[in-house]
């Protein structure tokens, strides 16, 4: 049975397939069907989905809990609610769709799994998933990324997987994904492809969605059982989009939750410097589905940009697209510097690091809190996905900040910074707009 | 426009079609123009002429570099069109050959429109299926043009009679599982795949992927009906760098010794 925001069976979202489909050629169109059918019998098999809820519990440390944000929410004067997916195994919301995805492969009787990584998470999730389960493991990853991200270059190699830099193109995720499709196309007898995102092909977005979709079902579960009511507003960055959608699809009926989306603002829509697919993008169709892209005037894709590399990818989910275009979720960007200067503000109030990807949820969350508290009152509630931790993010939080530097290091070093965070929070223009980080940084 | 005269009169001669390829832009407008007409005057019976795109999926790094450098000096959609056009004037058929992006952005009636006024025949399109492909087949049906989709050696029975039914012009059989480049063996997926797709259309039947010679056009030209050839012509023009004399000699040549292959009955195999 598919609700009004899921796919039909041509993966097609949104009335008259506007949105979604699988533009791909035909040499992959048997293994599609297969990975379909085979995806719709596992999640109909209690064995399946009782096995893919032992191995999150046991080894990857789910649920996640959700955790009231006390301080941080003094600072918007009402109630953020984080959904800790930092704390899973290998510090993401990732692991979810990889163990998903490759529990299926080991039931489909396929060996090899294959998989794309812009700054290497999804890689090193995949490289996990493939240990876990005795699969070979072959991860395509831009040349430019596999230098920006040697230590997690290095941790996939520890897992046993290979890693294959990709120089076509600009070198970066979307040519990994290209190259990976290469591979498939002459493997695809053998070899599964674990998709790191909901988008691509049907059933690409849906399935992924399935897989991340316990992060919403837990994330409602926990909030009505702690408040006795839904909350307000739900909130997550938005890069592909699958810790979003993993969030969202839980709440997608419940018309009284707000449900907002952000996305990677980079130096600012404005500038051309960023990845805010769904603000800034217009319709075509890249990597097998029709969605928000960005692109020229004779449809070439055009290169993205943002301080996260996680959220670095000129397509978005096609999922997203449709409540993006049907008005049941807002799309918001969030700029480079709004989302550092949400990162220091959380390690600070909570002593939590968090990605910069889920920095950008805290950013675009804190003005929307504000908001809620203005009309709502105190006792609103603002769940934000947390979705991953920000270790991979020290090399350029310490570029950002100025930090692991003597000088820097100073206590009044430290105080510069958190006046900012302060006078930005009291007055500012608000931090999706960014300015603390760009002012902190200028100084290096 | 249709290809389908250039087909029947390889057929009248007993032999295959020599279907040449080489993307838009390469190694820039008028010298892919030149490029093209060299191929048309050597022996090529249909002309493929291939839309740059920046994310080509089904392209190996031969047709890539070439779709790059195009893309660099500037190739615009418009561009491709021109080049239609002037290789059309020769009076060989002559296709375009695209990822879909590019033409849904142009605007798919659009873009049909235009491609007929340049004296296009019609669309090869490596990523779009039958089953998704209803704006393109119905602004193809207004507008006159071949409808050339493929099918592969993993497409079921039921696949390959949805595609043939769809298509027009002529079948693109894949004949390995693969991306797009010159191989040292041909397959022996594409036999088994042309027999399947012959039980299900009257269609001429094109075998395209690693094709780069004249013997392996003549193996191939014996159970084919087209003999498909790209990164064969693009490797030519690449590896003659800056030369672009020598780029158009090779290019001359490695035309004569496909359109002698499919001229030469096949040595019986095994």
């Amino acid at each position: 049975m598919n609700g009004r925001f899921d796919a039909d069976d041509l993966g097609y979202f949104g009335e008259g397939g506007q949105w979604g489909g699988r533009f791909m050629p035909e040499a992959l169109v048997a293994a599609l069907d297969e990975l379909t059918v085979a995806w719709h019998e596992a999640t109909a098999d209690p064995s399946f989905m009782g096995e893919f809820e032992a191995i999150l519990r046991d080894y990857a440390n789910l649920p996640s809990p959700l955790y009231e944000a006390t301080r941080l929410s003094e600072q918007v004067g009402c109630k953020i609610l984080l959904k800790r997916e930092d704390l899973n195994h290998t510090g993401a919301h990732k692991i979810r769709n990889v163990l998903g995805q490759a529990l299926l492969t080991k039931r489909m009787g396929k060996k090899r799994v294959i998989a794309e990584t812009g700054a290497g998470q999804h890689g090193v999730a995949s490289a996990t998933a493939a240990a876990y389960f005795g699969l070979d493991c072959t991860v395509y990853m831009g040349a430019v990324d596999t230098r920006r991200q040697a230590l997690n270059v290095a941790r996939m190699q520890l897992l046993g997987a290979t890693v294959v830099p990709v120089e076509s193109g600009s070198a970066t995720l979307k040519d990994a994904i290209n190259e990976a499709m290469r591979d498939w196309v002459a493997s695809v007898d053998h070899t599964a492809y674990l998709f790191g995102t909901a988008a691509g092909p049907h059933p690409f977005p849906s399935m992924v969605r399935d897989f991340c979709r316990g992060i919403g079902d837990e994330a409602r579960a926990q909030v009505l059982e702690r408040y006795g009511r839904l909350p307000d507003a739900i909130t997550a960055c938005v890069g592909g989009g699958s810790n979003a959608i993993g969030l969202f699809q839980a709440f997608l009926e419940d018309d009284e939750v707000a449900v907002h989306g952000f996305e990677p603002g980079g130096d600012g829509v404005e500038t051309g410097r960023h990845a805010a697919t769904i603000t800034a993008g217009e319709a075509g169709v890249l990597h097998g589905a029709r969605t928000y892209l960005l692109q020229d005037d004779d449809g070439q894709t055009v290169e993205s940009h943002s301080i996260s590399a996680g959220l670095d990818y000129p397509g978005v989910g096609p999922q997203h697209a449709h409540l993006a275009h049907s008005g049941r979720a807002t799309y918001t960007p969030v700029t480079d510097a709004a989302a550092m200067d949400a990162m220091a503000l959380l390690a600070r109030t909570e002593g939590i690091i968090c990605a910069i990807e889920s920095a950008h949820a805290v950013a675009g969350s804190l003005d929307l809190a504000r908001e809620l508290a203005a009309t709502k009152g105190p006792d609103a509630l603002v769940l934000v996905n947390l979705s991953g931790r920000g270790d991979k993010d020290m090399g350029t939080a310490i570029e950002w900040f100025g930090l692991g530097d003597a000088d820097r290091g100073t206590p009044e070093a430290v105080e510069q910074v958190a006046d900012h965070v302060e006078e930005r929070l009291e007055d500012g223009p608000g931090l999706r707009d960014g300015q603390l980080g760009a002012s902190a940084g200028a100084g290096s | 426009m249709t290809v389908a005269p250039a087909f029947a009169r390889a057929r009248e001669e007993g032999r295959a079609a020599l279907v040449g390829y080489l993307p838009a832009g390469f190694p820039d407008v008028p010298g892919a123009v030149d490029a093209l007409r060299v191929m048309v005057d050597a022996g090529c019976d249909v002309i493929e002429v291939g839309m740059p795109y920046s994310d080509p999926v089904m392209d190996g790094p031969t047709i890539q570099a070439a779709a790059q450098q195009a893309l660099e000096n500037g190739c615009r959609t418009s561009d491709v069109l021109r080049t239609v056009e002037a290789v059309a004037a020769t009076g060989v058929p002559t296709v375009v050959m695209t990822y879909w992006n590019p033409v849904e952005r142009y605007g798919v009636e659009r873009f049909a429109a235009d491609l007929a006024n340049a004296g296009g025949a019609g669309l090869i399109t490596p990523d779009i299926t039958p089953d998704y492909g209803a704006e393109w087949i119905a602004a193809a049906d207004a507008h006159d043009l071949d409808k050339i989709f493929l099918v592969a050696p993993s497409s079921t029975d039921e696949r390959v009679a949805l595609t043939t039914q769809a298509s027009r012009g002529f079948v693109y059989a894949t004949a390995v599982m693969g991306v797009t480049g010159a191989r040292t063996t041909t397959s022996d997926l594409a036999g088994p795949l042309v027999a399947r797709v012959r039980a299900t259309t009257d269609l001429p039947i094109g075998v395209g992927l690693g094709v780069s010679n004249g013997d392996q056009a003549a193996e191939v030209g014996a159970y084919a009906d087209g003999v498909i050839v790209g990164s064969a012509f693009v490797r030519a023009l690449l590896d003659a760098g800056t030369d672009r004399a020598a780029g158009l000699a090779a290019l001359r040549t490695l035309t004569a010794d496909l359109a002698d292959g499919v001229r030469r009955v096949a040595a019986p195999r095994g």
